[in-house]
Parts: structure tokens; C-alpha cells; sequence
């Protein structure tokens, strides 16, 4: 195992994995109709029908809407497993945290097509962007309990001791000690479900009803041959803002890792 | 009393408990109540645009003998075995490279850089292994510029390579990629260097103490890496959807067509329980071969 044909196998690896993305701005700014090569001249035209597009700003008022909502509640409830799982012991933790993760394995279908039994057929419901709000929060949680519980579990409990010893009740030391120092991860957790919803498509396939989300648009245009090239438009804009988004969610990680004092040691997933 | 009542409520499970409640709650509502819903339906008859609440195993006697069933359930099993072969075998050297061959400081980057693929647009990326394995795809026409496709070439006509289990296996190998890696190298991160120095001491290759050394403390990695991607996958709807062209549909494909289109509720239950259960009872065999490795780590 010699480190140095290790690590030129490793930079091959990350082509491969970023081979497909690269493709994206080639063909949204190549001015042709067909995705293929050669590639004709350069054009801003399909970034201009993206924005012109009714359905598309549609879809994408929903997915924000969503997208912020599902993840406020998920990091909310997040904040209670991360902490009840790191700091205290209880009986039957490892199977209720075992049922709250499970949604990492699953496979998402099976998450839609049971909500939407539940949705029409027990509680008879109509499918709206809030049966797909409840969805979300069911697939982001577990994400973003695994980021706040690396902010928990490095939490220096002395800390806590101290402020109680000095007169401080439970929730005033929680305000004032835990919170601010977990903070950079709550933002990083929020912004990871915030990703996870945007880019979420088969329970939003199945939740939704008639209402169009981003990724459900795009699975329907990509049937239509010249409806690509816009897609691939949006698909850059798509990459190009969870590659900020993640940036961020990297940087609050980081911080708040650094402002309790431990090791970093990865990354978040 | 009131005092032992008091001091439980007071208690350290007591506060574990209320802590846990809302997303306990929440799990409760919205993952086991609907999964259990699902049982319950694969038992129930299927009228005409109505579910009769009636007690009945048609559902599962009609998807067993149905030969579609088992051919897309077997294709769904062979590719997730291979999707999982490939993204584990290829993830392994990654997660010994970032653990072993990288400093500190280096590591957080590295993952960074390594996960930022897998959470960006899903769909489009699946949709983009279309064209790169296109007939008039990135792979044809660059073979064809350099000349090995063509009239004067080595092969005369584009490789025919999407709709395919070969071309649904690659899509599904690159998009789990990240899944992979992670948690060998979390286990690989917990090996105690001086075990490895150790085994040197003693006179063993750098090669077997890798095999004899590492590789067993890796392999609860190893294990649940092959779980975490092998599970999901089998329940993979897009890629057999785009990819496959609707001609190589999965388990999930069958599920939705039941579930959405064709309305026979209880008959998409009983499916995607039955191919739940044979999944889950693959885990656990796989689990069981496992328990010699699985053992070390407590």
C-alpha cells in the first residue's frame, strides 16, 4: 500500500465523481438544442427561457417554501434527539433513536408511498406542499441529528457544572452556555436539511399532488428532448447554490468545532 | 410519595425522556404509524377505486406467483449487489488514503470535497450519466473523434451502453459513492496506530499486518458501508426510470406503477413489503457472516 499511487487513485477518484457535474455548464451555455458533442458556440439564451419560464418560478417558490419550513422543523426537533442522545442515559434510547435515524437506509420510496396511504386513505387529506413539508422534516432529521450531535458530544460538561454552580438554573444555562456554543452547528443542520429538501424528489413525487416542486419540474421535463438545454440551465444554478450552501454548512461546522475546543475529525454525513 | 415522584421527574431519564418526546413523537406519527399502515393495507382487498377492509393474504399470493415480480425483484437484487461490490471496492482504498495517507488537518477538506457531488442535484446527475452513455453521448463522440468508432475504425457503430443493468449499476455506483467511503473511514480512523506498529515489531510485512491487522478492524466499516448503499439502492426509482429507459424497471418502479397509476393500493403494499422482508432477511444473513468482525469492535 504505497501512500503516493494511493493518492494519485484518490484525484482520479474525485474526476470520476465530479465528471458528470462539470458537463452541466458546458451544455447550459452551449448554443445547440441537441446535449451532445461537438459543442456549437457560446450562448446565454437558456439561462434567459429558465427565467422567463411560469411553471419553472412556480416550482421553485414551492421548493423554497418547503424547503425552509421542513428544515426549521427539522433542526428544531433535531436540537431535542442531539441533546437527550448525548447528554443524558435513559432506558430504550438506543431503539428510539434507532426508529428516529432510520429514514438514512430506507429506501425514500417506501417513505412516500406510505405517507400518502396515510395522507388519503386514513386521514383523507388532499396532497398539498404541507403533506410534503411533513415528509421532509422525516428525511432531513436524521442528517441533521448526526451533525448537532458531533456540536453535543464535544461540549466540555464542566462548562455547564460551572454555570449552575454560580446560580444559573437549567434552562438559563442552556440559553447561555449551550446554545451559543451549538450554534454554528444548528446553522450548519439547517442548512444540510435546507439541501436535502431542495434536491428531495421521490416523496415530493408522491406528496405533492399537482403542485410542482423543483426536482418533480425537472423529472417531467426531461421526457421533452428541447426542454434539456433549460434544464441543464437550472441544473447549473441548482449545483452552483448547494456548492454555497455546503460551503457554509462546512464553514458554521468547523466554527463550532473550534469554538468548544475539540479535534475535527470529518466531515458531516 | 410526592418526593420519589418528585425526584424522578427530577431524574436524569426522566429529563432524557422529555427531551426525546417531540421527535420521538414525531417518528412515532410520520415513519412508524405510516410503515405500519403499509402492513396493514398488504392484508386488505383491492375494490374498484375503494380498499375493502377485509382480512385477506390475495395480495401476497398474487405477487409470489407473478413471474414479473420475481424477475424485476432479482434484477433489483443483482443490481444493488453490484452497485454495492463496485462503490464499496472502490471506496475502501479512498477511506484508507484519507485516513492513513492524509494529515490532520488535510482530512475535513478531503471529505468536504468528497460529499459536495453527492448532495448536489440528484436527478440531474443521473440524468447526465445519460448523456455521457448516450449513442450520440461524451463516450461515443469521443471515441469517434479519435477514430476507433467509425467506417475506418475499430468498431463501425456507437456502443449501445444505456438502458442496460450494467449502465443503471455505474449510475447508481457514482451516486453512492460518498455512502461508502464514510464509514470505513470512520472505522478505519478509530484503529489504534500502535497496533499496526506493533505488528511490524513483530516482524510482519507491511502487507499482512494490513490483512491480519487492519482489514478485520475495518471491516464493521466494511459491513455497514455495504448495508447503508445496498438497501437503498434496491429501492431506487429515478435510475432504472431514466437510465433504463422504463424497459429494466426495479422494485420501486412496480411499486409506484401500483401505488400511482394503477391504484391497487393493497397489491403495492404487499410488493414492497415482501421486497422489504427479503431484503431485511439478506441484511441479517450478511450480518450473521459478518459476526466475527462485528464482535472486536465492543
Amino acid at each position: 500500500m504505497k501512500i503516493s499511487s494511493l493518492k494519485l487513485y484518490a484525484l482520479a477518484y474525485l474526476v470520476f465523481l465530479y465528471a458528470p457535474i462539470f458537463l452541466l455548464p458546458l451544455f447550459a451555455f452551449n448554443d445547440g438544442t441537441i446535449i451532445a458533442f461537438p459543442l456549437k458556440g457560446f450562448t446565454t439564451d437558456w439561462f434567459a427561457k429558465m427565467a422567463e419560464n411560469d411553471t419553472l418560478r412556480h416550482a421553485l417558490t414551492n421548493s423554497l417554501i418547503i424547503a425552509v419550513t421542513s428544515s426549521a422543523g427539522a433542526t428544531i426537533l433535531a436540537v431535542f434527539a442531539a441533546r437527550a442522545s448525548t447528554r443524558y442515559k435513559f432506558k430504550g434510547k438506543g431503539g428510539i433513536m434507532g426508529l428516529i435515524m432510520l429514514p438514512m437506509v430506507l429506501p425514500d420510496i417506501l417513505m412516500g408511498m406510505s405517507l400518502l396511504l396515510v395522507m388519503l386513505e386514513v386521514l383523507r387529506v388532499n396532497l398539498s406542499i404541507a403533506t410534503v413539508i411533513l415528509g421532509h422534516v422525516i428525511i432531513s432529521l436524521p442528517y441533521a441529528i448526526a451533525v448537532l450531535q458531533t456540536a453535543f458530544a464535544t461540549l466540555d460538561q464542566s462548562l455547564e457544572e460551572a454555570a449552575v454552580d454560580l446560580g444559573e438554573t437549567r434552562m438559563s444555562t442552556f440559553r447561555l452556555i449551550v446554545l451559543p456554543l451549538v450554534m454554528p452547528g444548528i446553522i450548519s443542520a439547517f442548512l444540510i436539511s435546507f439541501t436535502i429538501s431542495l434536491d428531495e424528489f421521490i416523496v415530493a413525487f408522491f406528496l405533492a399532488g399537482n403542485q410542482p416542486t423543483l426536482p418533480t419540474y425537472i423529472f417531467s421535463q426531461l421526457r421533452f428532448p428541447s426542454a434539456i438545454p433549460v434544464i441543464m440551465a437550472l441544473g447549473t444554478c441548482l449545483v452552483a447554490a448547494s456548492i454555497l450552501l455546503l460551503s457554509v454548512a462546512e464553514f458554521f461546522r468547523r466554527r463550532g468545532i473550534k469554538r468548544t475546543g475539540a479535534k475535527d475529525t470529518g466531515g458531516f454525513l | 410519595m410526592a418526593t420519589k415522584g418528585e425526584s424522578w421527574l427530577r431524574s436524569e431519564s426522566a429529563q432524557g425522556y422529555a427531551l426525546i418526546s417531540p421527535p420521538a413523537i414525531y417518528a412515532l406519527l410520520l415513519l412508524a404509524a405510516p410503515l405500519a399502515t403499509i402492513l396493514a393495507y398488504s392484508f386488505f382487498k383491492d375494490g374498484y377505486l375503494t380498499v375493502i377492509h377485509e382480512f385477506t393474504l390475495q395480495n401476497y399470493v398474487a405477487t409470489w406467483s407473478d413471474p414479473i415480480f420475481r424477475v424485476i425483484l432479482i434484477r433489483s437484487l443483482i443490481v444493488a449487489g453490484l452497485v454495492t461490490l463496485v462503490t464499496v471496492g472502490l471506496a475502501f482504498p479512498i477511506a484508507y488514503y484519507l485516513s492513513f495517507g492524509l494529515a490532520p488537518n488535510q482530512k475535513a477538506r478531503w471529505i468536504f470535497l468528497i460529499t459536495i457531488p453527492f448532495w448536489t442535484s440528484y436527478l440531474i446527475r443521473v440524468f447526465l450519466w445519460k448523456v455521457i452513455l448516450g449513442y450520440n453521448g461524451v463516450i461515443n463522440s469521443a471515441l469517434e473523434g479519435i477514430g476507433i468508432i467509425g467506417p475506418n475504425g475499430l468498431i463501425a457503430d456507437p456502443l449501445q451502453m444505456l438502458n442496460s443493468v450494467g449502465a443503471i449499476a455505474l449510475t447508481l455506483a457514482h451516486a453512492y459513492a460518498p455512502f461508502a467511503i464514510l464509514p470505513i473511514f470512520v472505522s478505519l480512523e478509530k484503529i489504534d496506530r500502535s497496533l499496526l506498529e506493533a505488528g511490524q515489531d513483530l516482524g510482519e510485512s507491511r502487507w499482512r499486518t494490513f490483512l491480519r491487522v487492519t482489514l478485520p478492524l475495518a471491516m464493521p466499516g466494511v459491513v455497514a458501508a455495504t448495508l447503508i448503499v445496498f438497501i437503498p439502492t434496491v429501492g431506487d426509482y429515478v435510475t432504472p426510470e431514466l437510465i433504463g429507459g422504463g424497459k429494466m424497471p426495479m422494485v420501486a418502479n412496480l411499486i409506484q406503477a401500483q401505488m400511482l397509476p394503477l391504484d391497487n393500493r393493497p397489491m403495492g403494499s404487499a410488493i414492497a413489503v415482501s421486497s422489504l422482508l427479503v431484503v431485511a432477511a439478506l441484511s441479517l444473513v450478511f450480518l450473521w457472516l459478518n459476526r466475527r468482525f462485528l464482535r472486536v469492535g465492543k
